[in-house]
Formats: C-alpha cells, structure tokens, sequence
C-alpha cells in the first residue's frame, strides 16, 4: 500500500488535514458553530467553482472564498457568532452562484472537465501531487499552531463569554479569528474529502472527543487524533475495496467513530450530563 | 433549448412570452409543480425558521441526495428514495434533539449525520457509474422532465402537508415560541416537535425534486426570513412567505427557460436579493428593534 506513490501522498496530505480538523472541530463542536462550518463548506465549492471560470488556480479561490467567509459571517453575527437564519440564506445564495458558475464553466470547456463540480464537491485525495501535498501540510501546521495559540482564551470566551469579556479577553476579536481558521481548514478540508463532506471531519470527531471526555486540553487531541486516525481508516478501506471512493469512506469512519463514542458513553452511567 | 424549432427566445412582449412559456407541456408541468413546492416550502419554512431548526432543515435537504441515488441505484422510483430516506432522517433527528442534550452536542450529531448522508450519497452515486449528469441534477434540480405523473405526487404530498400543519397550526406555534409555557399548559410540545420535522421531511423531499438536494433549502428558508422581518404577525407571515416563495419560483423559472444558466440560481439570486433588499429597507427606516419573534431564540 506505501508502494504506491499516490497513496503516500493521500496518507500525508490527509494525516495533516485530520489534525487541523479535528484541532479547529474541537471548537466548532463546543461553540455550536457546526453550521456555519456547513456554510463554508458550500462558500469553498462556489469559490473553488469561480476560480475555474476565471481561470485562475483553483486552490486560489477556495482559499480566499472560505477565509472571507468565515469573517463575513463573523461580522454579520453578534459577539462573532452569526445567527443561523442569516447564514442560512447567505448559503443559499453563494450555492446557487456556485451552481450557476458550474455550468458556465461545464458549458465553456472541453468535455474533459465535465467532472470539475463532482471533484470539488467530493474531493479527490487520490489525485494529489508532490506539490499539494506540500502546501497542504504546510496550511496544516500553521493553522493547528494558530489555533493552539489562541486556545486557553478562545476556551475561556467559548465557555463564558461574559465573564471572559469582562476580563478582557477580546472576544469578538477571538471569534472573527477563529471562523477565518475555520476557513483556512475548510479550503483544506475540501481538497482532500469535498466540500460537501468536509463537514463530517470537523464534527464527527469532535463530537465524539465531547462524549469521551470533559476535559478539553485532553479532549482536543482526542479530537485530533480521532480525525487522523478516521483519514486512515477511510484511506485504506478505499485502498482495500477500489470501488469505494476515498471520501466517502473517510467520512463513514468518522461518523462510525462518533457513533461508537455515543454508543459507550450512553452504555456508561450519565457523567457527562453537565457538559455544555 | 431541446425545442430549437419552436423556441423564440424573448420578445419582450409579456403577453407572448407567458404565452410562449405554457405552450409546452413540460413548462407547464414545471410550472404546476414549481408552484405546488412553493406553496408547501412557504409555510412549512416559516415555521422552520420561527423554531430555529435551520440547520435541521438543511440537513434535511441533503439527505435528499443520497435518497435519490440509493433509489437509482436499486432501479426504483427517485420520488420513493427522497420520501423514505427524508421521512426516516426526520425521525433520527427528531431522536437527536429529542434527547434533551446540550445544544454543541446536538449541532455536533446533526452535522455528522447530514456529512454521513452526503458520503453514502456519493458511494452509491460511484457504484452506480455513468450518472455524472443525473448527479448534477440531484444536486442542483433541473425543471425539464418533470412528468404529469410527478405532479400529481407532488400535489398529494402537499396537500397533506398542508392539512397537517393547519391542523396542528395553532399549538404548534404556541410551542414554538414558548415551550415551557405551552408545555404547562398540557400542549404536547414533545410530540409536535416530532411531528414537525416530519413534516419539513416531506414537504424537502418534494421540494428537492425540483430544486435539487442542494438548493431546498433557498426555498424553505429564504423566504420565510423575509417573512419573518416583515412582520410578527402568523397569518400574515405565512401568507406572505408563500407568497415570496410563490414569486421567486416562477420568476426563477421563466427566467431559466429564457437564458441558458440553471434555474437553481436564479430561485437562489431573487430570494436572497429580496432578503437583502427587506433587510436594508428596516435598517435605513430606522426600524432596528426587531420584532420579538425574530430576535429571541426559542
């Protein structure tokens, strides 16, 4: 399986994008943002989709698009946190614009691009190169960095936003922030899983590093190591059964791990009740 | 245009070009069916975005898509695809918040379970090779092909729909914005809550057909937002959001069958314009307080 070129550059580029997802999921779970990381998965495939028109560098677009994004819905929310309804109709919107450059641009190439809509809906981890791979663990190792940089206050501002506000941590500096490395992980994300299903990697882990553990410092590496391990599972399950895409087996294994999580803590007696 | 021959593009004169546009069947039956979807995303979205289920609501959606492709997959009828996998994703949801837990874990679930849908929906889409086309069109809807047989599917799901939230209108909306006190008051809050994601179930698996997976959720929740900042008052909320529904379909889809870009969006564009234009109407008028119904989370 390590024999193979493309496999070794799927393993990498995913291990890393694992990390940053289970890392930024970690929060996304505990604030309740889940949807809005819903919403910049569809922004990623309009913005993906525009560059193809333009012309320009694929990955150029989703970066922008998923970054401006996530400080757009930061800045249309109070105290950094956007209200669903809002994001909701902004998403509507940027998906039909994303429809509507999918066929502008299936329309203007040749037929070999036909498939350029399904890649960026449901990546193509398989398809990577030497270079993307390179970018990617870069993008990884920062945005996992930033984010542990801010951890202690973004914790503080996530668990107790008035107290923390009081004390002077910059909370809606703090949320702003974070939904731009949001964005910078979903960009990512959708490179190797798609944009529809980058959600599943943000969440899913995360949801089950929530179950397993109230402890957060302990909890965000459950969560990331729960994300690498779900890219690994999925990887090899497609590497195993061809007829399996990748991203797909990635996201089943994520949400099987979740769904395990839930299962032995419901087996449990009830500690986590108090668990916000 | 498939019907070249006959097509003849925008007269500007409407009185032709309404003309034009009924003149063929498969318009007409976009038509019919547009408008039926409309009408039931109107008053079932209004009712979504009072009790905040938005994000139920789009996982719904999407759960759509992979409904579809199971049913292509297994060579039945889509229609019974999107109606089983929506009806029974109603109920895991329902199961989900029913559960009483907080509010992370809740989105946490919802999440996983809307990402779960879309990779089992590209799994089968995969092992059933050769629908790149039908792909798009699950996803984004198309309004050729649309068979009278369907509409009259469509019109009987919302038909019932429609009775059924009538039926449960009132205390439904009691429970909407005040649990405690609707469930004090003996109104079964638990089990309408169930009910109505059931209900918005429905009512996104037909909608999806004609908008595709994707884009439901323009007509279930934009709409309905409007509506909302508007005014307070249900009757008129509904109405109205039915109305904008309404509009922006059949707008939408005169103006697809008159241009070669997807109707998907430009439902999307008209909504989210009118959204946009309502919103900025209350800020420059100076009304900031929203009403209470909009502002506070129920």
């Amino acid at each position: 399986m390590f024999a193979q070129e493309f496999m070794r550059n799927a393993l990498i580029a995913g291990s890393f994008v694992g990390l940053a997802c289970g890392l930024v999921g970690y929060f996304v779970v505990l604030r309740a943002q889940v949807f809005a990381g819903d919403a910049l998965s569809h922004v990623a495939f309009t913005g993906a989709l525009a560059a193809a028109v333009i012309g320009v560098d694929i990955r150029a677009g989703l970066f922008t698009a998923t970054i401006l994004g996530g400080v757009l819905l930061g800045a249309l929310g109070n105290r950094a946190r956007a209200d669903d309804v809002v994001i909701g109709s902004l998403f509507a919107w940027t998906l039909g614009l994303g429809v509507l450059f999918l066929s502008i641009f299936t329309t203007k190439s040749s037929a070999g691009n036909g498939t350029a809509g399904v890649r960026v809906l449901f990546g193509s981890i398989f398809g990577l190169s030497g270079t993307d791979v390179r970018v990617s663990v870069v993008l990884a190792v920062l945005a996992s960095l930033a984010l542990l940089t801010i951890a202690r206050p973004l914790l503080f501002a996530s668990l107790d936003t008035a107290v923390a506000a009081a004390q002077g941590v910059p909370v809606r500096a703090l949320g702003l922030g974070f939904l731009a490395l949001v964005g910078l992980v979903a960009a990512q994300a959708s490179q190797a899983v798609g944009a529809l299903l980058l959600l599943g990697l943000l969440a899913a882990p995360a949801g089950a590093a929530h179950r397993l553990t109230t402890n957060p410092f302990r909890g965000l590496l459950l969560s990331a190591a729960l994300a690498v391990g779900a890219v690994w599972l999925g990887l090899t399950l497609s590497y195993v059964f061809p007829t399996l895409p990748p991203s797909s087996m990635i996201i089943a294994s994520a949400v099987g791990i979740y769904a395990l999580a839930t299962a032995a803590t419901a087996a449990l007696p009830d500690r986590h009740a108090g668990q916000t | 245009m498939v019907e070249a021959a006959v097509f003849q593009g925008l007269s500007w004169n409407p009185v032709n070009d309404v003309q034009q546009l009924v003149s063929f069947p498969f318009m007409v039956n976009a038509l019919e069916a547009g408008t039926i979807v409309a009408v039931m995303a109107g008053v079932t979205g209004w009712f979504m975005v009072l009790r905040r289920q938005t994000f139920a609501g789009h996982s719904l959606s999407v759960i759509a898509f992979p409904g579809a492709a199971a049913a292509t997959l297994a060579g039945l009828p889509i229609a019974l695809g999107y109606f089983s996998f929506c009806g029974i994703s109603a109920l895991a949801l329902a199961g989900i918040a029913g559960s009483r837990r907080s509010l992370s874990a809740e989105s946490a679930a919802i999440g996983s379970v809307q990402a779960l849908a879309l990779g089992l929906g590209f799994l089968f889409v995969s092992l059933y090779h050769g629908v790149l086309n039908g792909l798009d069109s699950l996803l984004f809807g198309t309004f050729l092909g649309i068979t009278s047989g369907q509409v009259a599917v469509l019109l009987a799901v919302a038909v019932v729909t429609i009775v059924l939230v009538a039926a449960a209108g009132r205390p439904l909306f009691f429970a909407s914005v005040d649990a405690d006190v609707a469930r004090a008051s003996g109104v079964p809050v638990g089990l309408l809550g169930f009910g109505f994601l059931l209900v918005l179930g429905l009512s996104v698996a037909e909608t999806s057909q004609i908008t595709g997976a994707l884009l439901v959720f323009a007509l279930l929740v934009t709409p309905a937002a409007t509506a909302h900042q508007l005014t307070a008052r249900p009757a008129v909320g509904i109405a109205l959001s039915v109305a904008i529904a309404l509009g922006v379909t059949w707008l939408g889809l005169a103006l697809a069958y008159f241009s070669i870009y997807p109707v998907g969006f430009f439902v999307t564009s008209l909504s989210f314009a009118l959204y946009v234009l309502v919103r900025l109407v209350r800020v420059v008028t100076g009304r900031q307080s929203r009403n209470a119904l909009t502002s506070e989370p129920a």
